[in-house]
């Protein structure tokens, strides 16, 4: 089980100069277990906050985040999260990166290790086990943090851009390596991003998140069939979608623009 | 005009060759100047020794045992208030960089008492605890110990946020945080730190032994100075330069081997 909702959420810190900026503000969502959600945003909206707060590494300034109905108060194992990048331990090889959550709670080593590996293959990274994270590619890094979080079987799997710093042909093999492990594993999924072809591709519904303040302007059941395969990124419902969602952001982004906003 | 260019070119690599020429040119240089300057008669030798003289100066001082004896007195003085600065300074270093409270508690304090020279305590140090090797040992204390605690809270301090988080969201516990994740990540600058910082402790040890003391290489120095023997200071001077490089080298060398993941690539 891994049913996520945000109640009337609201974020506010206090800027440069001390005035108050609201990040996000009255956010409602929900959704249901076993769901692949994608928020899409222009940068500096507040998607990545809203994760954060989800995850328990934020705190909200008014409503509440339930996580199967419990209220979100601290960090925990049943909610994952995947960054953008520069996560994974550089002391601990690949392998011993993966177990990193098993090794918390003091599962045996043998057991560990074989989950380990066995996510480590999901990714394709047999034979990286005792590799250091600076010996590899950025695409690498990722496909280990996303079997580090998997590994800790949570029941939210929070994925913060995780394909953003990668180049598009390599973004393209992670966005379907994710899905054909997702097929499997069937988490809930909350994936955020600011590329509209990403948000489609994964989602079983994408909300369309407005500059800052954030809220909600859209949300769009996809209902391509899965599995999916990449062709359908020039498929004419595809398109559709794409149309919809860039008109949307459009405005948005020129909002973000002007108000100088930047990511965080 | 090629290998000019690239000479020329900011951050551009150089051939090896080049660059042991280069290393030898000052080096050789140096010891050139000197071997013309005391040879050809241009300064006095009563107070710059030819270098046939130091290494005669060295190679009796080491076969009667003097320079041996001094040697582990400083060995000895530097390596016990070092190792006793560094057991409090890492750890103390480590906390004040990841806990606001202990900052908050420490910095002005350690700021403060970090910019007042070691040596103009002294005076102070030897009315307290006298001239014996407690002394020295308190001065290379003080010397190292509020640098080093502020350069290993600069490196716990610089740990990312993201190796925080993802250790969060794994189900690490606060106490886990710290221990799993802070401790291994500021053990490359710790490694650093220790290295810069005894270097310096080689300073505040000459100081100590120069102003009071029985037995130590500044002490070995000072006596030569009072005798007119500018080829024993020489000799101190040397066997200083070649332990610092050693223990530069050694701290180098341990990082290389327990910490291979920081290696630069």
């Amino acid at each position: 089980m891994g049913a996520v909702s945000v109640e009337q959420v609201g974020l506010t810190f206090s800027g440069r100069g001390g005035n108050r900026v609201v990040a996000l503000k009255d956010l409602s969502l929900d959704v249901p277990d076993k769901q692949f959600a994608v928020i899409v945003g222009p940068s500096g909206c507040g998607k990545s906050s809203l994760l954060d707060l989800i995850a328990g590494l934020k705190e909200t300034t008014s409503g509440v985040c339930r996580v199967n109905g419990h209220e979100v108060r601290e960090p925990d194992a049943e909610r994952g999260m995947v960054f953008q990048g520069y996560s994974l331990f550089p002391w601990l090889t690949v392998l011993r990166n993966v177990e990193f959550g098993l090794s918390l709670k003091a599962v045996p080593r043998a057991e560990r290790t074989e989950r380990a590996r066995g996510y480590l293959s999901a990714v394709g990274l047999s034979g990286f086990e005792s590799a250091y994270p600076n010996q590899l590619s950025g695409g690498m890094k990722q496909r280990v943090a996303i079997a580090r979080s998997l590994a800790n079987d949570p029941e939210v799997l929070l994925m913060d851009e995780p394909f953003g710093a990668l180049d598009s042909q390599t973004r393209a093999v992670m966005q379907q390596l994710l899905l054909g492990i997702w097929e499997r594993d069937h988490k809930t999924v909350l994936f955020v991003t600011h590329d509209i072809d990403e948000a489609i591709f994964l989602g079983d519904v994408v909300y369309v998140m407005s500059a800052r303040p954030g809220r909600f302007i859209d949300r769009i059941d996809v209902g391509l069939a899965r599995p999916r395969d990449y062709e359908i990124v020039t498929s004419e419902p595809f398109i559709a979608l794409k149309r919809r969602i860039q008109a949307q952001l459009h405005g948005e982004v020129h909002k973000a623009l002007a108000a100088g906003a930047s990511d965080h | 005009m090629r290998l000019l260019q690239r000479l020329l070119t900011p951050r551009r690599s150089i051939p090896a060759g080049v660059s042991m020429a280069a290393n030898a040119a000052v080096a050789g240089g140096i010891l050139a100047a000197w071997a013309i300057a005391t040879y050809g008669g241009l300064v006095d030798t009563t107070f710059c020794p030819r270098p046939h003289e130091v290494l005669t100066a060295f190679w009796r001082t080491l076969w009667d045992g003097t320079l041996a004896k001094h040697t582990w007195t400083s060995l000895v003085v530097i390596n016990l208030g070092f190792l006793l600065s560094s057991v409090v300074a890492v750890p103390l270093g480590i906390l004040m960089g990841s806990y606001r409270i202990v900052q908050s508690a420490l910095e002005p304090t350690v700021n403060f008492t970090r910019y007042l020279p070691v040596t103009s305590m002294i005076p102070l140090l030897i009315l307290w605890i006298g001239i014996g090797i407690n002394e020295k040992i308190a001065v290379i204390f003080i010397g190292t110990f509020f640098q080093q605690i502020v350069m290993v809270a600069d490196t716990a301090a610089q740990v990312p946020n993201e190796l925080l988080n993802a250790a969060y969201t794994l189900g690490a516990k606060r106490l886990q945080v710290l221990t799993r994740v802070l401790l291994p990540a500021t053990l490359p600058g710790v490694m650093d730190t220790l290295r810069v910082t005894m270097g310096w402790a080689w300073t505040y040890l000459v100081v100590a032994e120069l102003v009071a003391s029985n037995s130590g290489l500044g002490y070995m120095s000072m006596q030569a100075m009072r005798g007119l023997h500018a080829d024993l200071i020489f000799v101190a001077i040397l066997v200083i330069g070649i332990l610092g490089m050693i223990t530069d080298q050694f701290f180098k060398w341990a990082k290389r081997t327990l910490l291979p993941w920081a290696a630069e690539r």
